[in-house]
């Protein structure tokens, strides 16, 4: 069945993106979803099991255990019908199955890094680098520092000088907004390219 | 942080004002390991279909209880017939007069999607856990009742959005 054309509606013309911000725990995902979003970041649960690793699976009759896994994300209404989506990646990196399921079909990622704890990052960079996903570096200057400046950034990280690493501040709209742009850049000269 | 165009749907669900998990687990007796099985539980049992019989979800006397656990809501299925984007947006499409008779969750996706939303806002806002909310979606849309419009992804790219996607979302953006 092809539901875009199954029947009529405000769906049928609206369309939506997404991009991921990932990150250690605590790096500030969640605040930085909740700088440029129009709505309190909401929360979602998907329900693994600990053996089969597969999402909601409710029916397998072992002793395994489940786990939950949460995402935070924001939404940004971009025109009348285009809607934005910002995912948080779960905090806890070990849960790679959800974040299949966020990056199939995302525009990219803004990886934030907080320069004091920087190896927090490196599961998410070598998970975008891997997939081939987009994805940008945004040191995020807890209480206006920025110890490092980014080219040091990026050799510590071997990064490619592709690339962007950018300096932000989770808490404010601008800067958020600023991180989105420059990544929907990359993404897009990643595909002109 | 503006206001979402549309009014107020959001009120109330601020995803910081309580661990959702518990909110989820105590309304649906969430997650019901199958080890459960035999031990009375709080809801009544849906009438699963017969395909479920076998699963540790069928069983149980009946009851009028409303509420239900997710994987009894899905009659036993635990992967929805369609991989649903997380970010696929599902309006509802029926007349109010036909929700009638429904499951109770499927009433309570189609009274929120009146106004469009995403199969993430849908789990989060009605606390179902991603995956049960993906297989009621797909089967309120397979009955008509909503219409989903799934990502546009650019197959030629692996199902990245396309570069006129990205090009509307990116004015988009800088219009912010
Ligand atoms: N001073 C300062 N605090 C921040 C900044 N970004 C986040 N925080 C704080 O750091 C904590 C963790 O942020 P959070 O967004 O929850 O991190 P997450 O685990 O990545 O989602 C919160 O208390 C935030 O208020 C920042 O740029 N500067
Ligand atoms: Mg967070």
């Amino acid at each position: 069945m092809d539901f875009a054309s199954s029947s009529g509606g405000a769906a049928r013309s609206t369309t939506s993106a997404k991009i991921v911000v990932a990150g250690g725990f605590g790096v500030g995902k969640t605040t930085f979803v909740g700088a440029v979003s129009e709505i309190n970041p909401l929360r979602t649960e998907a329900v693994m099991t600990s053996a089969s690793a597969g999402i909601d699976d409710l029916t397998h009759t072992g002793d395994k255990t489940t786990t939950t896994v949460a995402m935070d994300f924001g939404r940004i209404t971009l025109d009348q019908d285009l809607i934005l989506y910002l995912f948080g990646t779960p905090g806890q990196d070990r849960f790679w199955f959800m974040w299949d399921d966020l990056v199939r079909g995302a525009i990219g990622a803004v990886v934030l890094v907080d320069t004091r704890r920087l190896a927090d990052c490196f599961p998410a960079v070598d998970y975008f680098e891997n997939s081939g996903l987009p994805f940008v570096i945004a040191l995020n200057g807890f209480d206006g520092n920025q110890p490092y400046q980014p080219e040091e950034v990026r050799e510590a990280l071997q990064i490619g000088p592709d690339t962007p690493i950018i300096t932000t501040d989770a808490r404010h709209r601008a800067d958020a907004k600023s991180a989105l742009i420059t990544l929907v850049e990359h993404a897009l000269m990643a595909r002109l390219r | 942080m503006g206001t979402p165009p549309g009014g107020s749907p959001y009120n109330g669900y601020d995803a910081h004002q309580a661990p959702l998990g518990d909110t989820a687990q105590n309304r649906y007796n969430f997650p019901s390991a199958p080890s459960r099985q035999g031990v009375s539980q709080p809801y009544a049992q849906p009438q699963a279909p017969s395909a479920a019989a076998g699963s540790p979800a069928a069983g149980g006397s009946g009851g009028h209880n409303p509420l239900v656990r997710p994987y009894a809501m899905t009659g036993g299925r635990t992967r929805p017939r369609y991989q649903l984007a997380i970010e696929a947006l599902v309006s509802t499409t029926a007349d109010p007069a036909r929700l009638q008779g429904q499951l109770p969750e499927h009433q309570r996706i189609c009274r929120l999607c009146f106004e469009i939303k995403s199969v993430a806002e849908i789990s989060a806002l009605l606390s179902i856990p991603l995956g049960v909310a993906r297989i009621l979606v797909a089967d309120l849309a397979e009955a008509g009742l909503v219409a989903i419009h799934q990502p546009g992804g650019d197959e030629a790219a692996g199902g990245q959005p396309d570069v006129t996607l990205l090009e509307r979302v990116l004015s988009g953006l800088r219009k912010l």
